[in-house]
This record gives structure tokens, sequence and C-alpha cells, in this order.
């Protein structure tokens, strides 16, 4: 189980620089490129223009064209493409330029990449990246978080990260992985938050949640930038003698179930915060986890903060009344801490 | 365009024609005899296209067969034994039960490509291989297949336009037997030609008579060798006729009787025995060495498939992912020196060069301005953002609220704030 310090947000190396979240992802690319030939970069507007968000500047001057390659507007056609290639050993890393469109694949992913292995014993070695989440007035169709789409997939495996250090060593990790990998980078901490990363080369291992601070009276589970929202609240929490013990998930399949039932058995109490909506999001499949393995220890009903059960709207204000905050989180885990 | 065939070539495509019929009919046998799990397709007078195109390809090249590809499995080297297990959902078959019919590959040897029961979806992950093989240096090319009714998938276009852009050596057979199920070609695609549709991606086409294995054959040929030398993909549409139903179950009685006659007049192999009768090449010892050859193989596999046991169900439980080298050791393997792919010789100049008119800039390097949800570049703010004071805690102190009032910041994002579609 990994606890806080050491395999943490920071790493504890002393020769580590602050990088932004999108510069960690960055470094990832480049020095996986740089390490092993197999591994291309592949999507919209990826070469040249660097990406819409820019991860992948710089790429294409060091790497050339048949390393970092620029497609027409065809989430199905890169997909099978990158599939193809994974076929013959190579490593590609898919760029999907708004994840919302990874849904454009739906049938690529979830019936060819993600059975092969299963069915006809083919490994797909491959990564599908792209820019998540809301909160950044996006609008319905660049704002999703369609995580659960594909955790209810066998074969793939799903990593949410939420902070620089979990995003370089997890990326790194998912590009060595032999399964194909769904890499879900929450563009609000794009560049909103830095943190360190070490020197040297390092990988998080997939399928670890991590302790990001720790508590007693109740459990919080949450990933990507809902994680920092947690956390937010938990620091209010404290403040009214109530200590959060929060965690980060980090990857949603496999989830982490021993680091998660170890908390709540230690808590008693469990709230899940996610920025996806609620019918159908992770939490309901931890309820269920619960349920079957430390009924007995459950002091309170599992509790979840998420978004309402809608498109995410456009305007400033529908999306912010849309989204969890920490003040909804911090009402709904003092109302669990009553139990 | 013809390129001359030696007698054993010639040979060759009449067993493969024969073991691919010869196969297909067991297979009824087997299905009325409950022995198949699930459905029977047949390719029943479609032989010379499945046989003649596959026959093109050299050993190193790739293919990812369709439903009604038997032919092409045979040709490639798979054992009749490994169809049959298919079919019966056995524990030895390629599969090992957990799929069946031509729904399995061989990625290290034979370099198959297993299909899905969704149409189209074979073109962009063939297109995906053939630029692999192009990466690597191994000169290979990649085929597949697919029906007139899959070529109206959204897939059929994404991908096919893909192979164009990239000038895959890739090559498509679109296999237009007049059925998709139940519906005739004319309610699927309004061209008389489905070649045609070759023209919207800039490629070559050509158009041969499915019923006609030489001609099939000469034309994949030289399909396959220009798609090897560098020009691009080629789409092949071969002419023919469903004779049988989509599957076992349907008798397609939606199917004029005279249509089915005038095609049943027209049968490939009957075709292509005369032909060489003709042109003395087969004689009736030739032909009986070959009949011979082919039921005594069958009698045999069929024995070894019906003995090979159903799988344990717990085998259910196992495979969904890879465990890492223990279970599958993932190597490209390299045809040309990996120091061409790799910096510094790697490195060029990322613009974009447009005829008449020079090139354009770079990227905006790191800070440039992105898509959504940008902020004043970090590195302008320092100590803003950035994690201090936090000493060895984990978590890095983040500003970070649900919904921040100042989200995007004028003039760093406010240019690129256009929605994508």
């Amino acid at each position: 189980m990994a606890k806080a310090n050491g395999s943490g947000a920071n790493g504890g190396g002393s020769n580590g620089t602050q990088v932004t979240f999108l510069e960690a992802i960055k470094q990832a690319m480049f020095e996986e490129m740089e390490r092993d030939p197999a591994v291309i970069l592949i999507g919209e507007d990826v070469g040249v223009y660097g990406g819409a968000f820019k991860t992948s500047e710089g790429l294409l001057e060091r790497f050339g064209w048949e390393r970092v390659i620029d497609t027409p507007i065809s989430e199905s056609a890169i997909i099978g493409a990158a599939c193809g290639m994974s076929y013959c050993g190579l490593r590609p890393i898919v760029e999907m330029q708004f994840i919302d469109f990874i849904v454009c694949a739906f049938n690529q992913i979830t019936n060819f990449v993600a059975k092969g292995h299963y069915l006809w014993n083919a490994p797909a070695p491959m990564v599908v990246r792209g820019p998540s989440g809301g909160g950044v007035h996006g609008g319905p169709f660049h704002s999703a978080n369609p995580e659960m789409y594909f955790v209810h997939t066998p074969g793939l495996k799903v990593i949410y990260p939420s902070t620089p250090y979990d995003a370089k060593g997890l990326l790194k990790a998912a590009v060595r992985d032999n399964n194909p990998v769904l890499f879900f980078e929450h563009k609000f901490l794009y560049r909103r938050i830095k943190g360190e990363v070490p020197a040297g080369d390092y990988t998080v291992p997939i399928g670890k949640a991590v302790v990001r601070r720790e508590g007693k009276h109740l459990t919080i589970l949450s990933y990507a930038a809902m994680m920092h929202t947690s956390l937010e609240a938990a620091e209010a929490l404290a403040k009214e003698g109530i200590e959060a013990e929060v965690i980060d998930l980090r990857t949603l399949l496999p989830l982490d179930e021993e680091t998660i039932l170890h908390s709540v058995k230690k808590t008693n109490k469990c709230l899940v915060v996610h920025e996806d909506t609620k019918t159908g999001g992770i939490a309901g499949e931890i309820a269920a986890i619960l349920c079957e393995k430390a009924f007995g220890d459950l002091d309170g009903p599992l509790m979840r903060v998420a978004s309402l059960d809608t498109p995410v709207p456009y305007a400033p204000t529908l999306e912010e009344h849309f989204l969890p905050n920490a003040k909804k989180i911090f009402s709904a885990a003092k109302e669990l801490a009553r139990y | 365009m013809k390129k001359e065939l030696t007698r054993q070539q010639h040979l060759d495509l009449y067993y493969y024609m024969r073991l691919n019929r010869a196969v297909e009919d067991m297979m009824v046998k087997l299905f009325r005899q409950n022995k198949i799990v699930g459905g029977l397709y047949s390719s029943l007078g479609q032989e010379a296209i499945s046989v003649g195109t596959a026959y093109a390809l050299e050993k190193k090249d790739w293919l990812a067969p369709m439903i009604r590809n038997i032919g092409a499995l045979l040709v490639k080297g798979v054992p009749p034994r490994d169809i049959f297990m298919q079919h019966m959902a056995k524990y030895d078959s390629p599969t090992k039960g957990k799929d069946g019919t031509s729904h399995f590959g061989d990625l290290d040897n034979l370099h198959i490509v297993s299909p899905i029961s969704m149409l189209g979806d074979l073109i962009p992950v063939m297109t995906g291989v053939a630029m692999a093989g192009r990466y690597l240096g191994q000169k290979i090319v990649a085929m597949t297949w697919i029906g007139d009714g899959g070529s109206s998938t959204g897939v059929f276009h994404e991908g096919l336009n893909f192979a164009a852009v990239q000038k895959a050596p890739f090559v498509l057979i679109l296999e237009n037997n007049l059925w998709a199920y139940s519906t005739p070609v004319r309610k699927q695609v309004p061209l008389e030609n489905l070649a045609d549709r070759a023209k919207a991606y800039g490629i070559d086409s050509y158009i041969v008579d499915g019923n006609d294995v030489v001609a099939v054959y000469a034309t994949a040929k030289e399909a396959v060798e220009r798609a090897r030398a560098g020009e691009g993909p080629i789409l092949i549409e071969a002419k023919s006729f469903r004779r049988m139903g989509h599957a076992q179950h349907d008798p397609a009685e939606y199917v004029p009787k005279e249509m089915r006659a005038y095609w049943e007049a027209r049968d490939p192999i009957a075709l292509y025995e005369k032909y060489l009768s003709t042109e003395k090449l087969l004689d009736s010892r030739n032909k009986k060495e070959i009949e011979e050859k082919i039921d005594t193989q069958l009698v045999k596999d069929r024995e070894f498939a019906e003995n090979s046991p159903m799988p344990p169900p717990e085998l259910a439980e196992t495979g969904v992912y890879c465990t890492g080298d223990d279970c599958h050791k993932i190597r490209a393997k390299w045809e040309r020196p990996m120091a061409e792919v790799t910096p510094p010789r790697s490195s060029v100049r990322a613009v974009w060069t447009v005829p008449g008119f020079g090139s354009g800039k770079g990227s905006g390097g790191a800070n440039a301005p992105i898509h959504f949800g940008d902020t004043q570049p970090a590195a302008r703010e320092p100590g803003n953002k950035t994690n201090s004071a936090n000493g060895g805690k984990p978590m890095a102190k983040m500003a970070v609220k649900a919904a921040p009032k100042k989200t995007v910041k004028a003039g760093a994002a406010g240019a690129s704030r256009k929605a994508r579609r």
C-alpha cells in the first residue's frame, strides 16, 4: 500500500525541479520517446502546432515526422491505426485533442483494442491520453469526464492523476505497460499547479492509490482536480476538529481496494468526491465494494459529492453550480462526521 | 497487367479454392450435426477472391480476414483443424473457445490480425500495421477485405482516408457480393462501381471479376507490388455474388431465384477447372490427387477437432490483461537502423511549408496560449502558483478552487477560445 511520504506527490527528491502538470506530461513523453524508438506520438495537431494544449511542444523537432504524426480529424482511424502499430511492437501514444472526442472511437477502444488480449492473445501496448474535465468554461463538449465508460470495459487500464509527479510517473508506466491504458489529464490542472519531479527516470505504479492527508474521523476518496478541492475542504474541516483522511485514487481501473479498505476500516466513514456526474460514477462502485467487504466497519452511509446529472453547462454561473466544490464537500463531510 | 503464373502456381490456386470449399462443406455438415456452437457463414462462390488476393502476398505480409475469407486464412497457412475448432469452440482452437468463426489471429508467425464483428474496423488497424511496417523498415504490405455493406461504415471512410494521407502500403479488397444480409447493394450504395469510392481518397482502384481467380490474383499482385513500392493504398473491387444466406440460418428467399441461377452457372471453381484443362494445366489424375489430398487432411483434421475438449469453465476468468514479459515479450522487429529515427538524425524543422507560399512559423513555445483553461503561464508568476513553504509534505499547497472566478485571462487564451468544431 502506498503511503503519503516517499512515493507521494513530490517524491521527496532533493534534485527535483518544480514543473507544471503540463510540463510533467511533456517530459514523460519526451523521455519515453528518447528511451525507446518504438514509442511514437499520434493525434490531431500534435506535431507542428505542438498540441492544442502544447503538451507535445518540441517533440516533432526532436523526433521527426515519422514519430510525431499529425492526423486527420478521425478518432476511430487514429485509435485503430495505433492499435495496428501496437500489434507490430510499437508503443504508440495517442492524443485525443479533447478527451470528449474519445467517444468517437468508442467502438475501436472497447471492442477492438480492449478485447484482443482476452480473445486472441494479442496485447495492445498503447496509451490514449488527453485533456479532460471542467472548471474552465469549455462547455458541454470540451469538459467531459468520460472515464466511467471505460472503467466498465475489461481489458483497459484507466489512470486519472492529480499531481505533476504522478502525471509523469504514471504516464511513463503507462507507456511501458503491455496493455491499453487510458490516461486522463485534467486540463484545469495543466498550468495551475506546480509540483516537484525528480531529476532522473522514475515510474509510479499503476493501480496504487496514495494517502495525501492522514486523518482518523472519515475517509475522503477522490482523484484528479477534485483531489485538490477535497484537500482544501479537509483543511477547513480540521479547523472544526474533524480530521479527514484524503486518498488520491490515481488509477480507477484497476482500483486499489486495499488502500481504500485499509483507510475505511480505520475511519469507519467514507465520502467519495468526483467531478464525473453522480449516477454511474466510481462512487457507486466503491459503495458496493464497501458493502461487500467492509459493511461491519461502516458507522455511517457512504456519501457522494459529484457533479449534477446533467451535461456540463457553459455559463460560469451554471458550471459552478454543476461542479462539486470545497463547500459542498465540507457540508457532506460534516454531515457524515455526525454519525 | 497479367503476370505469368507457373503451372505450380496455377495448381496452388486450384488447390486452395478446392480446400476452401471442402472446409466449408465439412463445416455445413458439422453445423447440421449441431457441432458448431454459433453461426456459420459461407463464402460459397466467392472462393476466388479470398484465395486469389491472399496468394498475392508474401510470407512477411500481414492480412486480416473478414467472415467470408477462410480461403485467405488457408493460403496464409492456417490449418483447417484450427478453423474447425474455432467454429466448434474447442479448447485447442486458436482462441481456446473464447471466440468463434474467423475471429482469431497470429501476430508472431503468420501475421494475421483477428477481425471483430463491427465492420470496417480492420481498415484503420491494418493501416496502422502498414505504417508500423514501413517505420520499422520491413517492406511489408497489409491487406484486408470489406463487403459492399461494410463500405458504408464511418470507419471505412476514416481508415481509407488516413491510409491515403499516409500513403500506407495497404491494399483493401472490396468484395461486392451484392447483398448485405437481406439488403441489396442498390439500397446501400448509389454507385454502379464501388471502386469509385477510391476517387474520394485520391487513390487508385481496380475492378475485377471476382469469379476469375487468375484475374483476381493478377490484379492483387500488381496492387500489392505497387503498394510495396510506396505508391500508397489501393482499392480493388471484386464483383461476385453471395450464394448462401447471410449465415446458415438464413434461406435468403429475398434473392430472386434467377439471380442465384445466373451466378451458380459462373461458379469460380468450375470456371477455373475449365480454364486449367483447356490450358492443359490439370488432368483428371492431378485433380484426383488434389481431391484425395484434401479429403485425407480434412478427415484427419475433423477428427482432431472433434476430439478436442471444450474449454474448462475457469478459463473464462483468465487473460483479460497481459501480465508483462512473462506473458508477452513485446519487441519491435527493426529492419532499418534505429539511428535513423532517433535524435539527432530524426531532428527536423517543425514548420509547415506550403508550395508557392514558403513556410509558416513553429509552435509558440512552452508558454504559448492553450485552447482552454489557460492562466497566466506559471513561469511568469513566480511564487504565485508554485509550491512554497510546504517542505517535505507530500501535497503541494495549491491555490486550486473548483470554479475560480478568473479562469481565462485576457490575452493568454482569448485568441484560442474558439470551439474546435
